[in-house]
Formats: C-alpha cells, sequence, structure tokens
C-alpha cells in the first residue's frame, strides 16, 4: 500500500502548480512530481497580429520579468526585419537595450534573493512562519530591507529611461530602440543624491554578497546540502566564453564541465533542442537531442551560468566569480541553495555593467534603429534572471505572426525543479504523514531557489500558495493543510 | 452678416450665425469632445459625444448651428457623466488593449478614457470575435479596435479622395472594408493619411510601430482639450 500526499498551490490566476509526494509502506518518499499549469495562451493569443506588436504583447507573460520578454521578442524580431542575428543594431540600439536588460536583471534579482527568498535564510525554513517573510526581514534586519527597496527602485528607475515605463514600456522595437538616455538621467544614475546612484549600487551589491558568505560559513550544510544534484547547464555565452546575459552562443556543460553544446547559433536552437511531453505534467520538458530524453535535460538561470561561463566581464563580479569557482574547484556546481550566492555576482555584475553603459556616449547620441532585408522567422534568445528564454516567430506574407514558440526560463528548468523538490521532499518528509511547515514550506524553499513563483510559466504574480494533503491508496484524505503565498 | 450673441456656460460671446456650436466653442476655449467628427469633413453626429445642452434640450454641438440668443451648457455633471458613459460603453463593444496597441498614446478614445478617469468597468466587456484585414501592403484594419465613427469613410466626400473604405454588412456585423483594388497601390503617405483619420487605432500603417517614445506621444504630455482650453481666447 502506498500515500500520496499532494501539494496544490490554490491560486485564482490562470495557472498553478501543484505538487505531489508518493510515499511508500514505510512513509519513505517514493517519489515527487512538480505539476506546473503551463500558460501557453499567449502563443495563440499572438497568431494574427502585427509581428511588430510581438514585444509589447508578450511581456503581459509575466509580472516580474516583462522585460525579458519584451527583449527576446524584439531580437527576434530583429532577425525578421533584416537587422541582423544579435550583432546587427546600432551602437546606440545595442547599448540601450542592455542597459535596460541589466536594469531589469538587478531589480528582479534583488527582488528574488532579499524579498523572496532570504527570508528563509534569516528565519530558517523552520523559522515562525509570522517572521519568515519580507515583513519579518524589515523588522529584523532594516537596513537589509531598506537596500532592497532602493536597489529595486533604481533598477526600475533604469528600466523607465530605457523602455519609457517601469513595466509594459515600448523601448526595444524591431531593429533597434525607440529613445535615447538624456543628460539629465544619465546624471541622475551617475551622480544622484546618495543612496540612488550608481556607485551605492555596486556598494551594496557588494555588501549583500559578504551577507551571503558569511551566512553560508555559519550555514553550510543547508547551504551546500539542501536540494543538491548535480546535472548538465546550459546558458549563452559571449563567443569569446565571458558570462553575457544579453546576447551569445548557446554553450552547455555536463556536470563534469565537458562542453555538451558547443558554442552554437541559437538561431537553429530547434536542431539542439526538443520538448518532450510527459502525461502528468502540461508543461513540457526540454532536453539536448545529441543526449537523449532520458538524460538531455539541463539546468538554466544564475547557477548554470557560473557553470558554463569562462569568466565575467567585469572586474568586481569577476573577484566573486574566482572565489565562486574555487569553492568547488573549478568543477560544476550543482548545490541548487548556490542559485542564490551566483544570483548575487550577477546582481553586482548588472551594476558594473550599468555604469560603464551610462558612461558610454553612445547612449545619447546616434542612430535607433537599422533594418535591412526582410525575413519570415527569427529567434531570440537571452538570459533572463531565471534562465534562458527563447522567443521564436514566424510571419505570413501580409506581416501577421503566423507562429510563435516560447520556451520560457521555467519550462527550461523543469526537470531540475522536479529533482530539487523531490530531494528537498526526501529530506523533510521521510518517515512522516503529518504535514508540518516546515515541510510544506522546504518543498517551497527549493521551488524558490530557482523561481520565486513560477510566474512567466504560468501566469501567476508573486505568490506560491500551496494546499497540502495525504491520501492513502484507496484515494481518501488523511491530512489536508492550507498555506498562502 | 452682423454677428449674433449666444451664450455659453454663462458667459456672453458674439459669433458668426450658421457656425457649429462645436467650433465657436473651441475659439473661445472652451474644449467638448469629438469622435466622429473631424475636422473638414461634414459632421454626421453619430457618436453623441459632444452632446451639450442647448436651450435646455440635450444636442450634438458638431452638427448645430448657432442661431441668436443661444443658451449652451457644455460641462454640467450629467453631461460629463454621459460622455463618460459613453466612452466606456465604446471600450466594452471593442477589443481595445491599449499597451499592445500602436496608438497609445495617440488615441483620442484612450485620452478621453484617460479624462474621463475611467478605472474600474462598469459595463459588462463583449469581447467580440474580429479579425484584422492585413492584405494591404501599407495599412492594416483592425477591427478589433474600430469605433465605426466612419470618419475614413466620410473622407471620401473629399474631392481628392476616392472611396478607400466602406461599410460591409448591417446591425452588430457592421465592418468597415478596405477596396483592396483602390488601394494597391497605396504609398506610405496615404497610408498615413488613413491612419490618421482614424482616432484610434483600427487604421495603422504596416512595420511601423511604437517609434514615439512613452513620454514624447501627443497626449502624453497634453491630456486631450488642454491645447484648447489653456488658449483661453476670448471675442
Ligand atoms: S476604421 Fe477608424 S475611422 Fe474608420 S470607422 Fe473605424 S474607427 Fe472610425
Ligand atoms: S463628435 Fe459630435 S456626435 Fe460625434
Ligand atoms: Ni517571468
Amino acid at each position: 500500500m502506498s500515500k500520496k500526499i499532494t501539494i496544490e498551490p490554490v491560486t485564482r490566476v490562470e495557472g498553478h502548480g501543484k505538487v505531489t509526494i508518493h510515499l511508500d509502506d514505510n512513509n519513505q518518499v517514493a517519489q515527487s512530481r512538480l505539476h506546473i499549469v503551463e500558460f501557453r495562451g499567449f502563443e495563440r493569443f499572438v497568431q494574427g497580429r502585427p509581428y511588430w506588436e510581438a514585444p509589447v504583447l508578450v511581456q503581459r507573460l509575466c509580472g516580474i520579468c516583462p522585460v525579458s520578454h519584451h527583449l527576446a521578442a524584439a531580437k527576434a524580431l530583429d532577425v525578421i526585419v533584416g537587422a541582423g542575428t544579435g550583432d546587427g543594431l546600432t551602437p546606440t540600439g545595442e547599448k540601450m537595450r542592455r542597459l535596460m536588460h541589466y536594469g531589469q536583471m538587478f531589480q528582479s534579482h534583488v527582488l528574488h534573493f532579499f524579498h523572496l527568498a532570504s527570508p528563509d535564510l534569516l528565519f530558517g525554513i523552520d523559522g515562525d512562519p509570522a517572521l519568515r517573510n519580507v515583513i519579518g526581514i524589515a523588522i529584523k534586519h532594516k537596513e537589509l530591507a531598506v537596500q532592497a527597496v532602493m536597489m529595486r527602485k533604481f533598477g526600475q528607475e533604469i528600466i523607465k529611461a530605457t523602455a519609457g515605463k517601469k513595466v509594459h514600456g515600448t523601448g526595444a522595437i524591431p531593429g533597434g530602440i525607440n529613445k535615447h538616455l538624456t543628460q539629465a538621467e544619465k546624471d541622475h544614475f551617475l551622480n544622484g543624491d546618495d543612496p540612488m546612484n550608481i556607485d551605492k549600487m555596486i556598494d551594496w551589491s557588494l555588501g549583500a554578497l559578504e551577507f551571503f558568505k558569511g551566512y553560508h560559513a555559519q550555514n553550510k550544510d543547508l547551504i551546500d546540502n539542501f536540494a543538491s544534484f548535480p546535472s548538465s547547464h546550459v546558458s549563452l555565452v559571449r563567443k569569446d566564453g565571458a558570462m553575457d546575459l544579453y546576447h551569445g552562443v548557446l554553450r552547455g556543460v555536463d556536470a563534469n564541465g565537458k562542453k555538451i553544446l558547443d558554442d552554437v547559433d541559437y538561431q537553429n536552437y530547434l536542431e539542439y533542442i526538443d520538448e518532450e511531453v510527459k502525461s502528468w505534467s502540461y508543461m513540457k520538458f526540454p532536453y539536448l537531442r545529441s543526449i537523449g530524453k532520458k538524460d538531455g535535460w539541463y539546468r538554466v538561470g544564475p547557477l548554470a551560468r557560473m557553470n558554463t561561463c569562462d569568466f565575467i566581464p567585469s572586474p568586481l563580479a569577476q573577484k566573486e566569480f574566482e572565489i565562486f569557482k574555487a569553492y568547488t574547484n573549478g568543477k560544476p556546481n550543482g548545490m541548487s541553495m548556490h542559485q542564490h550566492w551566483a544570483r548575487l555576482i550577477e546582481i553586482l555584475h548588472s551594476a558594473e555593467m550599468m555604469k560603464e553603459l551610462l558612461n558610454d556616449p553612445d547612449l545619447m547620441n546616434g542612430e535607433l534603429t537599422v533594418k535591412g532585408t526582410k525575413g519570415r522567422e527569427g529567434v531570440g534568445l537571452l538570459e533572463a534572471p531565471r534562465g534562458t528564454l527563447f522567443h521564436h516567430y514566424r510571419i505570413n506574407d501580409d506581416d501577421q505572426i503566423e507562429m510563435a514558440n516560447l520556451i520560457v526560463s521555467t519550462t527550461n528548468n523543469n526537470t531540475p525543479m522536479n529533482t530539487a523538490v523531490n530531494l528537498a521532499a526526501k529530506q523533510f518528509m521521510n518517515g512522516q504523514t503529518e504535514i508540518t511547515e516546515g515541510m510544506m514550506n522546504a518543498v517551497e524553499v527549493a521551488i524558490r531557489a530557482y523561481d520565486p513563483c513560477l510566474s512567466c510559466a504560468t501566469h501567476a504574480l508573486g505568490k506560491m500558495p500551496l494546499e497540502a494533503m495525504i491520501l492513502d491508496a484507496n484515494g481518501k484524505e488523511l491530512d489536508r493543510k492550507l498555506k498562502n503565498g | 452678416m452682423s454677428k449674433i450673441l449666444i451664450n455659453i456656460n454663462g458667459k456672453d460671446y458674439s459669433a458668426e450665425p450658421g457656425k457649429m456650436v462645436l467650433d465657436i466653442a473651441k475659439e473661445v476655449g472652451i474644449y467638448i469632445p469629438t469622435l466622429c467628427h473631424y475636422e473638414g469633413i461634414k459632421p454626421q453626429g453619430s457618436c453623441r459625444i459632444c452632446t451639450c445642452k442647448i436651450d435646455g434640450r440635450n444636442m450634438t454641438v458638431c452638427t448645430t448651428p448657432a442661431t441668436h440668443r443661444m443658451v449652451i451648457e457644455t460641462n454640467t455633471e450629467e453631461l460629463e457623466k454621459i460622455r463618460a458613459t459613453i466612452v466606456e460603453l465604446l471600450f466594452a463593444e471593442g477589443n481595445h488593449f491599449c499597451p499592445a496597441c500602436e496608438r497609445s498614446g495617440n488615441c483620442e478614445l484612450q485620452a478621453l478614457a484617460y479624462r474621463y478617469k475611467m478605472m474600474v468597468p462598469q459595463f459588462p466587456y463583449i469581447f467580440p470575435a474580429k479579425d484584422i484585414d492585413a492584405k494591404n501592403p501599407k495599412i492594416m484594419i483592425d477591427h478589433n479596435r474600430c469605433i465605426l465613427c466612419k470618419r475614413c469613410i466620410r473622407r471620401k466626400q473629399e474631392p481628392e479622395n476616392p472611396s478607400w473604405f466602406v461599410f460591409k454588412d448591417r446591425g452588430n456585423k457592421v465592418q468597415i472594408n478596405l477596396d483592396h483594388e483602390l488601394t494597391a497601390d497605396f504609398d506610405d503617405e496615404l497610408a498615413q493619411k488613413a491612419m490618421d483619420t482614424c482616432p484610434v487605432g483600427a487604421i495603422i500603417r504596416k512595420e511601423k510601430g511604437f517609434d514615439v517614445p512613452i513620454g514624447s506621444r501627443k497626449y502624453d504630455k497634453n491630456p486631450i482639450g488642454s491645447d484648447i482650453e489653456n488658449q483661453g481666447v476670448t471675442l
């Protein structure tokens, strides 16, 4: 006889996920599965729309990373309007988009780490639920809470200056960007009154890393062992192997660091990546064709990016990267909670890149767009905060979108998140049939290391309420607990 | 001909007889919203948004010529309520997804929704199934956004313009139809003219979108009507 525990979010928005944990007769975890109802509606919704609307339409996909969708769609359309496959934009077009992207990366990572994940660290997975949230941080660690708010604000202002609005702007258009940076904006970001200037942002990013490393030293077991597992990793890297969050070639490495995707042109991603459908999940499971369905899955996101790139092209982040790499002797790092460490290094890198761009005169002058020979089909990839994001469009003779294929970060991380949830369940649930708060939260913490809210894939915003159920072999309910996100 | 005297919102103005009340109000700095009306096209008075109280009766001022001793109220609470309702009904009848529309920030309907602070919908949205006519090489007609004001059709009355647009079907199925033969060799200038005629984003040029950044669009800086209201001329 076996029992089944179901943890099911009860959100009223379009998508939701649910975790089922199957126990064997000895109340040991036999298998866990993360079910996410993927929101694929957008791929149908954009069909028939004029192609230049895609960047503004698709950002509605996600409340957390609209800018990533905005830019990925624009990159795909660059190809269609003949503006090249990533290197054909004007300096102004490319750099304004990059600034927008780093602003987005910065603010999204800050939200992810400080607002959503750090409460788990500071108050413990089994900590008092009344404290283990962003309010708890504000009470106990006032400084951190204040910094988090200001850092997010800074990133959002960068987005506004490049996209026109903090959310759902229009900045990126096929072939480039629709505005320059003004002198006033530049001065504000570079020399604004403390703390709202880029130097302070870099300072605070360094401070956040110090905080994490200190925490890590005292909580090695949690950070190193919780939901840790080896895997392959995939991300874009610059042609020379540098970290590049906006553009590059697709690189994959296996758990030993061996290259399994050798810096390929992502316009041909379908030759390398396929998606498997499984009966028990609405969300597809991407895998590398060369390795096959069973073992071809991979991780994307901050941790994967640390594992794929050779170096980080900004000095402070490079120093942190070296410390990070040394921790695993240069080998790929599979520790789920190190996602947060990697995330903090990327916060620092984004801040450094913003500073470099803000000092670049190309942002304030120069041609905004280019166009060339029109094509029918284009693919746009970038490294979104939570991992590689794929946008692929084909248009008809009348400029209407005929086909759209989106692989969001969460989908790329489908198998890894399942693996992490399985491990968390094994670690925290074995031998129990009662649902505890800590047990439910452990599953959530595992998911949260990858994705704070499953937002892209499910269209749910910021919340992850869970319902947990234990069922016996006959489907009779033994226990049920509800937890609001 | 000698001038006549009319009273708008309690103030006397001298005006040319026969001139539309709408135009006189505009000259003296009083904004009355319009949608189906377009400068240079014969008014038809179909959208009713310009409704004012004239000698105690609700009348559309785009089609009402001024007469001596006429008393006009343009902005009573009741009238503003009527206008807000008209705007919202237009939203409920179509599929107006402003953030993804090229005319956003430049759209008369959206600008009026802002003017009347349309926040929470009070009518059920119909979500009609509509499509796009994208056959023309220079322009698209997005029926989702058409408010059937006929500005595009009525413009044919100008001698230099052939009838590019016609109404097709009737009742709630009625929609704008583009004459594909006449418009086959549209150039950019004509395409722009057609787009400018439309108060909303139902007629849009192809391959041109969102190139004016947020903040620089027509109504971003100057809300609809503010140009007239700020001129403050008194005759
Ligand atoms: S297409 Fe535009 S101008 Fe023509 S009727 Fe519709 S809304 Fe009016
Ligand atoms: S503007 Fe007068 S009725 Fe439409
Ligand atoms: Ni997202």
